[in-house]
Formats: C-alpha cells, structure tokens, sequence
C-alpha cells in the first residue's frame, strides 16, 4: 500500500473545475514529482491532501488510513508536512524561532521541556540556514524562506513531505545543494510529493513523475518517459515531437477538447504507467 | 388569529428591512473581504441625512429619497472603499475590524455633533394609507418595505448574475489578483459593492426609522440583526441571507408577542437578535483556514528584562506619590484608569500578540466586578475567583465559534455583549434593573486596605504584575506560538497545532484579566452597577488601546489613562462627547492598520535619543568606579536591542555576505 494515495479528487470552485478527477500516489522513501502548466490543479492538491481544502468528491488515503475528512493538524501528527507556494513563515519571528515554534508544536505543550540548542541548531544546519538563524523572518530572502519551511516540517520528524515550489528563489549551486538534501531525506525513508517547475531539478531527482493539466493527470511514469511523452510536451509546450501537425494550433492548444474531456482520455504509451 | 397575522406581517416587515440592510453587508464583504461593523452606523447616520433633507429642509420626500439613496450614501461607500478600506481585505482581520469599529464609533460621535439629541420625528410614507387583510391592516409603509425588500433581491440577482460587472464581482470574491490578470478593475468592482452596499444600509435605515425612532444607538446596533441574518449564509449567500433576515423578523416580532412580561423571559425579547446569532455559528460547519493572509507585523520591541522591573517600579513609585498627596476624587480618577489599563492588558494578550478582537472586554470586567459583589469575599480568594470566573465566562463565549475563523469570534462578542447588556446585568440576580450592589475594599493576607490611596496603589501593584506576566508569557513558548498563529495560522496547522483550543484559552485568559479589573474596580467604587459596564463602552476601549499601541504595555498604560480622561473632558461641555468620539474614532481609522499605535513612537524617540543623545550625556559625566563597567555592558546590548538599523545596514554594507551565501549552499552540498 502506498504511503498517499489520491483516488479520484475533484475540487470545483463555484462554476469552475480544479481539480478534475485526479488519481495518484506518492510512495515512502522515493521522490514523486507532481508538475503541469500554471492553474493545472497542483496547489489545490497539495491543499486537499493536507486538509486545508475539502474536496467536492474523491478520497485521500495516508499511511494507509482515510484522511479525507481530518482536520489539518491531526494529517500533521499523523506525519504529514508541507511547505507552501505563497511563503507562510511566520513573519515577525526570527529564523531559529520560527523553527522553535514548530518544534514546540512537535513535542507538545505539555511536554515543556525547552527544546535542545542543539536540535534547533542541527535542523538549521540540515537545510543549510545556520547564517539566517538571528533573523527576522520577513526579512529573508525568498529561497531562503523556502529552506525554512522546510526545517521547518523537518522538526515534526514526517513522513511525508508535501513541497510546493521549493526551489524557487534559489540559485543554481544552492538547487543543486537542495536536490541533494532531497535524495538524503529520502534514502532516510520519508516520501518527497513536490510540485515544482525546475524541470532540470525535478528529471534530476524524481523517481516518479505524475503529470497535472487542467485538474487531470494525463500522464504518469519515470521521468525519461515523461519527458517523451507527447501529451505532456503538448501540456507544457503548446505542441509535441510526435505530432507536428498539430502544432500549427499553438495558441489554442489549452483548449483542446481531447486533452480536458475526462471521458477522452490521452493514450498513454506502454512504458508510462497510467493511473487510469 | 388576527393578532397571529398582524404579529406575522410586521415579523416580515422588519425582517425584510433587515433583508435589505444585511444584502449590502453580504455584498461588501463578500467582493472586499472587510466586514463593516458600521454598516447600522451608516444606515443610522444616513436616515438622519434623510430627516434632515426631508424635514429641517423641506425638501420633497421623493427627492430627499432620491438625494440619500442615489448620492450621499453611494458617495459615502465610494469615498469609504477608495480611502479607508482599500487593501484592507488582505490586512489581518482585526486591522479590518479596528478600522471598521473605528467608523462605528466615529459616525456616532459625526451624527451627535451635527445634530445634537432633541426629540426628531420621522413619519410613515403615506401615513394615512392602509389597505385590509382579514382582520387586519397593512399600511402602505409596510407595503413598501416588503416591495423594497423584493426589488432589491431582484435587482442584486441581475447584477450579479446578468452583468459584467456583476460577473467581476463574484470574481473578485474568489480571487482579486487573477480578476487583475484577466483584465478586471478589482479596486472599481470595490467601489461599486461599497456604493450599493451603504445605499442598502440607508435603504434599510430609512424605512426603519419610522419604527425604531430616529436614534444614535438603535439604529447602528441593527447591524446585528443584518450580520446575524447573514450568518446563515455565512456571510457569502444572499439568498440564505435573505432567509435569515427573515426569520429573524418573525422571530422578533413574536417574541414581543407572546413572551411573558415579567422575569427573564421578558427580557429576552431585547436580545433575540444576539441568541438567534449564537444558534446559527452552532450549525455552520467548520470553516477552513485561509493560505497567504498575513505579512509579518513589526511588533513593538519587547523590553528588556531590567527595563521591564525599572518602569514597572517606577510606575509604582509615581502612583506611591500620588497616593499621599492627591485628592480623593483625582485617585479614583487614578484607580479608573489603572482599571481601564488592565483592561487594556488583556487586549495587548489577545489582539497584541494573538491577532484577535473583542468587542466586549468591558462585558468581561463586568462580569469580574459582578463575581467580586455577588461573591462578597474581599480578600485574595474572591479576587481571584471572581477573575477566574471572567475568565470562564470568556472561554465559553468562544467554545462555540470553535471552528470558525477570528471574525466569527469578534462578531459574537458584540453579541454577548448586548445579551449582558439587556439581559444578565438587569436581572434580579445581578445587578436588578438599573440597580447597583455594594462592593468591598479589598483586604490582602488579613489586611483591609482602607485608604482610597493605599487601594488605588495596591491596584497598581496588580497592573505591574499582570504587565509582568505577559512580558514573561511572552517571552517564552506560549507567547511564540501566538504570534505564529497570528503570522500564519495555516502554517501552524500543517505544523500540528491545534488552534481551537487554544483560542479558547486565549481568550479565556484575556477575559480573566478584564474581569480581574473589574473586580478591583469594584472594590474601588465601593457600589458597582450595569451602567458601568455599558457594552458600547467596550468599542472606544477596544480603539484607544489601538490608537495608544496594543502590542505593547506602554500603549495599554496611555490608554487606559486616556480611556479615564474622556468624561474627565466632556465633563464640562456635554456637547464635546460627540466631537471626542468622532476623533478617536476617525483616528482609529488612520491608526488602526498599524496596532503599534502611538507607543511605538515613544519608543523610537527613545530609541533615537539613547543613540544620539546618551552618549554625548555619558561622556560628560565623569566615570566613577564600579558604573563605568555597567554602562559599557549597556553599551554593548544597544545595538541589537535597541536601533534596528544598524546591524541591517552592516549587513547590507558588509563585503563578506556573498561568501556567506556562498557558504549556506556549500552546508547544503556537504550533505549529500
């Protein structure tokens, strides 16, 4: 069983669909790369599986257990954490206190026992914002902000971590160094769910790919497929390799009714393992 | 029978006037995102622009119509959305709320300067038309009031539903910066719901007045019958609202109907509104927490801890003086406003620290000050118990808006507030209609302190010690977690924390404090009535510690001195009361973004003159042994303490940061 698994999520806001019917899964210890063009659904999912949206249909299922109707920090205790698109660092406390708090919050109120220097430190260290500790929230940079909601949800010790962009705002040697803590979270066992758009970070560490447009995935599989797959280019790209007469239709591509009908779904090649 | 009809007919009258002013609340809040408390103020003060055209003037009835409806108040919510509201949607919701109590109180205070109280009539339309019904009469102004209340749901239903600008409307509910992207004018579609929304307010003050009476008060608390109806929808659907207003109507209407006359019933009838608000926050479901709100405010900077003991015994010094010299009359005026001040504290633990709002804190003190007499235990023990049971009190105005967000909460204070007012403190087992109990001096371990001097200090030694207290609260994990509640309050739920119990607490403690002030107040007084707790009172409060600096105890300190100072000054001149509230409350307005309010400004005067200034005094006195070594430590905290400006431009200025970042991917790299 799979450590999260999403089975058959829609999620409309007054006329409009955001989530169209999506299915798919995230395993422990591996990568999972959730990506697909702007307004495709992945912020909503990534607010439905943490309980900070309620789907208008489908099931979500964590650590072999539903979640779907939990409140949001019940998902956490059970080892689920995330970071956020739209920065959510809590902005008048400084770096080291903002990780504080998520570990007070870890260990309880009851507990009052002062979190150790040296755990706090450790965590800063981990994800490499030691330099940043003193500081006022509000008045970092944004990658390094990222790092710190990361720490952040390192403290809760989860088991699933659910990154929204998180390298957005680093430079090119720090998304390197950040591809690599990735790797290092998951050979430790947690399972990495991360939608972002750093296509070169995401082939690089993914061991999975699924692919979102207009709230469906339309294509799931090892990154080297997805990166062939000729929906997926016709997502990003507005045309495909395979199909070049269909290119002249660039513009218009987001509207194509074979892409975005659920009941025509895209042919998947054979390599690909298709949720549907 | 016909009196069952005649009591349904003016149900669905009155329910359809709060139909239509609660539409136009519905409609602002629903394409800005800020809730107008002074929505029944606007519809209050424009009803008195309606009297004033159609009877000072004598301007035809139509046009005065015409006049209010169609310009003033459309002019009124424009002005309102382009230079008071604006951007305030994304603001923390108690900037909005502060803001808006702020024009709450500030239109009151507008309307008693221009037109000072004397007796104003307004009549029916069409008084001496009626048409028969059965048994009963329907006038034309019910009629009309029905008529309207259609018109309007019509109306609103094409607007939003049939235009453009309509379509933008709902748009902008969801999401005002993609309406951007896609060619919409969020700060227009702001501007027009204001316009329609203050005109809805008039609309339904209008038809009103000629019931509830032309009156400062009655008419702006309507707007918790509006927001009580539009809880059924919570806050978003208009026609549930419409349902809500309804009922609510009927509901009113027979309760003045068929319940008792005498007892606690009776006095149910004034508060059916409020109990109808405390029914529906029961059954709505859980709402859901808000991503990407609130920016990191900049809070005023906590003291030290040996700054912190240094004022707080100064302060007790100060007092100490006053309370040998002063006369009887000037330190109950010092006592009053050493009670204001603990109020005020407890508004620093829950909208300083915490982010929320109450509109009922001197609810609270009251009921602390209720406890205190009814208890009859002049000592520790009935203080603290009288605290306690304040504070149990504030935890259970709060249980039931468990799940919903801080606007809720704030909502259903004021509408405790009220059900205190016209219901609890009346009663025979308070302090009975108009009444008052008596209340004794507060004896501490055996000790009576008789004195006014010796009882106003002992007052300030329990100001100290609450200040004290928070300071420490604050410091430390509690005071962490509420500030990462108010920063992010989705953050903290993905981290694990669950809030509702805490708010409870919060607010719980927050209402301990106000009730431990009311109980000192009490034992100050010596006799202890409702009129002391009146809950309006609570808004210029909830303000002045706004205005003064609610994040820090400085500005809870000047406040509740200022908050004792108001009758002080319109003592003299009754006719200043008005102009006196219309300043604070305007003020709130300007000041209400910024809760750091004027403390902060003291500070950073402070602030500048312990860096220029100290130094060049220090310099000129001579170094004598044993201090010299004490300034130098002083010396050396100033800079991170003190002046934040210095290490920020060091560290823009400092050559090295490129390599420190250079470092920080470097950490990264190491660990893979």
């Amino acid at each position: 069983m799979s450590l999260l698994e999403v089975d058959d999520v829609v999620v409309q806001f007054g006329g409009v669909t955001a989530v169209n019917h999506a299915s798919f899964v995230a395993e422990a210890g591996r990568i999972t790369g959730l990506i697909g063009p702007n307004g495709a659904g992945k912020t909503t999912c990534f607010n439905v599986i943490s309980g900070l949206q309620k789907p208008t249909k489908g099931k979500v299922r964590f650590d072999s257990k539903t979640v779907t109707n939990m409140p949001v920090h019940r998902r956490s205790k059970r080892g689920m954490g995330r970071t956020f698109q739209r920065l959510e660092a809590f902005g008048s406390l400084s770096v080291r206190e903002n990780v504080r708090v998520a570990l007070d919050i870890h260990r309880g109120l009851l507990g009052l026992v002062k979190p150790g220097a040296a755990d706090l430190d450790a965590l800063l260290e981990r994800v490499g914002i030691s330099a940043y500790a003193a500081e006022r929230a509000d008045s970092i940079p944004t990658g390094t902000a990222r790092l710190l909601e990361l720490a952040r949800c390192l403290a809760g010790e989860p088991k699933l971590l659910l990154l929204d962009e998180p390298s957005s705002g680093l430079d090119e040697s720090e998304t390197g160094a950040f591809g690599d803590l990735l790797k290092d979270l998951a050979a430790g066992g947690c399972g990495i769910l991360m939608v972002e758009h750093d296509m070169d970070l995401v082939m690089k560490v993914c061991d999975e790919i699924h692919v979102l447009d207009f709230g469906s995935v339309i294509a799931s599989g090892l990154p080297g497929a997805i990166r062939s797959n000729p929906k997926v280019q016709k997502a990003y790209l507005g045309y495909s390799d395979e199909a070049p007469d269909e290119s002249a239709a660039l513009v218009g591509t987001h509207h194509d009714p074979a892409l975005h009908d659920t009941s025509v779904l895209p042919v998947v090649p054979d390599e690909i393992g298709a949720v549907r | 029978m016909s009196s069952f009809i005649s009591f349904t007919i003016f149900g669905l009258v009155s329910g359809a006037a709060y139909a239509i002013a609660a539409s136009g609340l519905v409609l602002t809040y629903t394409t800005t995102r800020v809730f107008n408390i002074a929505h029944g103020a606007f519809g209050m003060v424009l009803a008195f622009v309606f009297w004033d055209f159609s009877e000072r003037q004598g301007l035809p009835l139509w046009f005065s119509l015409v006049l209010v409806l169609l310009v003033v108040a459309p002019a009124a919510g424009w002005f309102v959305s382009r230079f008071v509201t604006k951007g305030l949607g994304e603001a923390p919701v108690s900037s909005s709320l502060v803001v808006t109590v702020g024009l709450f109180v500030g239109l009151i205070g507008l309307a008693q300067q221009i037109w000072p109280p004397e007796a104003r009539f307004v009549p029916p339309f069409f008084p001496e038309t009626s048409f028969q019904l059965g048994d009963t009469f329907v006038t034309a102004h019910q009629l009309i009031t029905i008529l309207s209340s259609i018109v309007v749901a019509v109306l609103l239903y094409l607007l939003l539903n049939r235009t453009r600008i309509g379509t933008a409307m709902r748009a902008s509910v969801d999401n005002p910066e993609l309406l951007k992207l896609f060619g919409g004018k969020p700060e227009q579609v702001a501007s027009l719901s204001w316009a329609i929304g203050i005109s809805l307010a008039a609309l339904g003050g209008v038809l009103l007045v000629s019931v509830v009476g032309l009156d400062y008060y009655a008419l702006t608390l309507l707007v918790i019958n509006a927001y009580a109806a539009a809880m059924l929808g919570r806050l978003k659907s208009l026609p549930l609202t419409f349902v809500g207003a309804m009922g609510l109507g009927l509901l009113t209407s027979y309760a003045s109907a068929y319940l008792p006359t005498e007892g606690l019933l009776n006095s149910v009838r004034n508060v059916v509104p409020a109990l109808f608000l405390f029914a529906v926050i029961i059954i709505l479901p859980q709402a859901q927490l808000r991503i990407g709100q609130v920016k990191g405010i900049v809070s005023a900077p906590l003291p030290s801890l040996g700054k912190s003991v240094g004022w707080g015994l100064a302060l007790l010094a100060f007092v100490g003086l006053l309370a040998g010299s002063a006369s009887q009359a000037n330190l109950l005026l010092v006592g009053t406003a050493a009670t204001y001040a603990i109020v005020m504290l407890s508004l620093v633990l829950l909208t300083g620290y915490g982010g929320h709002v109450s509109l009922a804190q001197l609810t609270f003190a009251g009921v602390g000050a209720l406890a205190y007499a009814k208890l009859d235990q002049p000592n520790l023990y009935g203080l603290v118990l009288s605290a306690l049971i304040a504070a149990a009190v504030g935890g259970l105005v709060a249980l039931p808006v468990l799940r919903l967000t801080g606007l809720y909460l704030a909502l259903s204070t004021l509408a405790f507030a009220t059900i205190m007012d016209k219901m609890i403190f009346q009663a025979d087992f308070a302090f009975g209609f108009n009444g008052t109990l008596p209340a004794g001096r507060l004896s501490i371990l055996g000790t009576a302190i008789n004195s006014t001097g010796g009882y106003v200090f002992a007052m300030s030694v329990f100001l100290v010690l609450v200040a004290w207290g928070l300071l420490l609260l604050r410091r430390g994990v509690l005071g962490r977690m509420l500030i990462a509640m108010r920063d992010s309050p989705a953050a903290c739920g993905t981290l694990g924390l669950d809030m509702r119990w805490f708010r409870v607490g919060l607010f719980g403690m927050s209402a301990g404090i106000a009730g431990l002030a009311g109980a000192l107040f009490a034992g100050l007084r010596g006799t202890i009535g409702s009129a002391d707790f009146q809950s309006f009172n609570s808004l210029p409060l909830l303000l002045l510690a706004v205005v003064f600096g609610v994040t820090s105890i400085t500005g809870a300190v000047l406040g509740g001195t200022g908050l004792m100072l108001l009758p002080v000054l319109s003592s003299g001149d009754p006719q200043l009361g008005g102009l006196l509230f219309a300043v604070i409350g305007f003020g709130a307005v300007f000041a209400g973004r910024d809760p750091n309010g004027l403390a902060n400004l003291i500070f950073r005067t402070g602030r500048l003159l312990e860096g220029r200034v100290a130094p060049q005094v220090l310099a000129r006195i001579p170094d004598l042994p044993g201090r010299g070594a004490r300034r130098r430590g002083r010396g050396a905290d100033a800079p991170g303490d003190g002046s934040v400006e210095v290490p920020l431009s060091q560290l823009t200025l400092d050559p090295n940061v490129p390599v420190e970042e250079k470092e920080v991917g470097a950490h990264v790299a190491s660990r893979g």
